[in-house]
């Protein structure tokens, strides 16, 4: 079977998105879309760590950076001129992704374990910045109220928010497969590979690396550009969560990093697991636990994640 | 703000002794990160972890923490092995350690952080010490003793540290894992094992050092993330695996630190270690004392 061509796959991904979100209307608990708006929200920020962690092996700790610049860019616009949502959408996502950009061109050239620390060490100071900052709320934080009016004739706001998660989720993936089938990403593969070798065959490292580090940050970003309306108020302390951190890292790697649908696979699994938990037990702290401990239990025990075994399933089918 | 001189000599002296600690802090990773090559972003996790035992037996039976924590070191210290055993098999032995590696020690800081707070809440907590409210005054310059107390200890703890990997045999063969696994495996030394050691002795000076930060403020599980800007950049601001410029980079930090808080307030300081690592990889990546 010849893979799909990237128009083709944007228009089945994009129909799948909206078939997916125009069937969900239908469901009445209103409490569907809360929860599959926070797992969508994973399956962007896992889709986009894997372009710079799975494709190229730089490690990003510090999602929740670049998800809160998304979320506060979105709040420093409703506080200047209640920018339409379009709009904010689009300048969340271009600044993450210069932020992206910044810190890969600072750091990307060194060790790849710098770009790892400085990744961590963004969200610290990021963080710092923002609790000192008082047009966006400071440490008190911020209220972002929905608009009364929902358009599209949708009953609530969070309809909207769900319908427009749904359609980042779609762009996200769908960059993710553009970038993992051309030269682009077959030059990541072979930096991640060995990273010498690319460079002494001619790939432009540096200029690949921080490509990745910039659309994987805008992606992130724009996960976070709708988060202020969905919880009307925000505040550091939720934006920086360290939650974003650690599962935009585990769910690929449980998932597995090879190609696109393996962050995909992970974050509905562990976005899931973690909203049941939620719902069952109302217990936050144990959720990030079950996060941690499955995070280790894979990277230890199952470095190739679940793709992985359906891969040497496949293999063992073959045969 | 007018400028006074006390206010400087002031800065300066509350940075220093805060830089002393610092070293304390960021000795393990110059360690395990400078000269192990072991990238361990779970090192705060583990003085953390160090102030809650001093802590635990602080509360219960009121002996002094550091000396709990010195007491106490061998059990860091066989966490640590246990640790790189684990690391060494999963991760160096299959050539993983750069991806699934790094993601496995955030695991580990993650894993002890939620951990702490199910355990103990999100609560600060403090250690009652002998000297901890008493402040020697020297005309206008102010020495807290909890400041004190732990720059004296910190400061002895990395010479030794220093001396220990200079001196003696193990010490050498440390600095040579630095350098030359191979040539190190020729002499019949079993590289694995001394890092196996070396990674241990990083962790112990880790709990050790989390009781000197309980002594200076009080600790809860999230503060720990604070400290992987801080150390990192120490160790990269000192030059990787110099001991002596752990020393000396921790000791600018804590001024920088010290005058920021000084001058811009509390609440900027968090964002000096990241702003002096940042600048060190962006125009000097070798440190202050790299070789």
């Amino acid at each position: 079977m010849r893979p799909m061509s990237n128009r083709v796959f944007a228009v089945v991904a994009f129909a799948v998105a909206i078939a997916f979100a125009a069937v969900s209307q239908l469901i009445p608990n209103e409490y569907f879309f809360t929860a599959a708006y926070t797992v969508l929200q994973f399956v962007i920020l896992a889709t986009a760590w894997n372009i710079l962690g799975g494709y190229t092996g730089y490690v990003n700790f510090g999602s929740a950076a670049f998800f809160a610049i998304g979320a506060y860019s979105t709040v420093a616009l409703y506080n200047a001129f209640k920018a339409p949502l379009p709009v904010m959408i689009v300048c969340g996502t271009l600044v993450a992704g210069l932020a992206g950009l910044g810190l890969g061109y600072l750091t990307l050239r060194l060790r790849g374990v710098f770009f790892a620390i400085a990744s961590l060490a963004l969200a610290v100071v990021l963080y710092t910045f923002v609790v000192n900052w008082d047009y966006v709320g400071g440490a008190r934080g911020a209220y972002v109220l929905q608009p009364r009016e929902v358009p599209f004739g949708l009953p609530r706001y969070i309809h909207l928010l769900y319908i427009v998660m749904v359609l980042q989720a779609a762009v996200s993936l769908i960059v993710a497969r553009a970038i993992e089938k051309s030269t682009l990403g077959r030059g990541l593969a072979a930096i991640r590979d060995d990273e010498l070798a690319a460079e002494c065959s001619g790939v432009p490292t540096l200029r690949l690396k921080i490509i990745a580090a910039t659309v994987s940050g805008a992606l992130m970003g724009m996960a976070g550009t709708t988060f202020p309306y969905y919880l009307s108020y925000i505040e550091p302390t939720s934006a920086f969560g360290l939650s974003y951190s650690v599962n935009s890292i585990a769910m690929p790697l449980i998932g597995g990093m090879m190609s696109w649908i393996g962050p995909l696979i992970g974050a509905i699994l562990l976005g899931s697991v973690q909203q049941l938990v939620q719902v069952m037990f109302s217990l936050g702290a144990w959720n990030l636990l079950i996060v941690g401990v499955l995070l280790v239990l894979f990277v230890t025990l199952a470095p190739n994640g679940i793709m992985g075994w359906v891969e040497a399933w496949r293999r063992r089918r073959g045969r | 703000m007018e400028v006074s001189a006390a206010l400087v000599v002031n800065a300066i002296i509350a940075g220093l002794l805060l830089g002393g600690f610092y070293a304390a802090v960021s000795v393990g990773i110059s360690i395990s990160f400078g000269m192990l090559d072991v990238v361990n972003i779970a090192h705060p996790a583990f003085i953390i972890l160090g102030s809650y035992v001093a802590y635990i037996v602080n509360d219960r039976f009121g002996f002094d923490p550091i000396v709990v924590s010195l007491v106490l070191s061998p059990l860091f210290f066989a966490l640590g092995m246990a640790l790189y055993r684990i690391y060494y098999l999963c991760f160096e032995k299959r050539g993983q350690e750069s991806l699934r590696g790094l993601a496995f020690f955030f695991g580990i800081l993650f894993i002890t952080e939620v951990t702490l707070v199910l355990v103990f809440g999100v609560d600060y907590r403090t250690v009652s010490t002998a000297y901890g409210g008493v402040t020697w005054r020297a005309g206008d310059i102010d020495f807290p003793m909890r400041l004190v107390v732990p720059f004296l200890v910190s400061v002895t703890m990395v010479v030794g540290v220093q001396l220990f990997l200079t001196h003696t045999f193990f010490g050498r063969a440390v600095l040579a894992v630095a350098q030359d696994q191979l040539a190190l495996r020729l002499m019949g030394v079993n590289p694995v094992r001394v890092k196996e050691l070396a990674f241990a002795l990083s962790i112990a000076t880790a709990g050790v050092a989390g009781s000197f930060l309980i002594v200076i403020q009080p600790v809860q599980p999230a503060i720990g993330r604070e400290y992987i800007g801080l150390v990192f950049a120490v160790c990269v601001l000192g030059g990787m695996g110099s001991i002596w410029g752990t020393l000396i980079g921790a000791l600018v930090l804590g001024i920088a630190e010290s005058f920021t808080s000084t001058f811009f307030g509390p609440s900027w300081a968090p964002a000096v270690s990241f702003g002096l690592l940042l600048a060190t990889l962006a125009f000097r990546p070798s440190g202050l004392f790299g070789r």
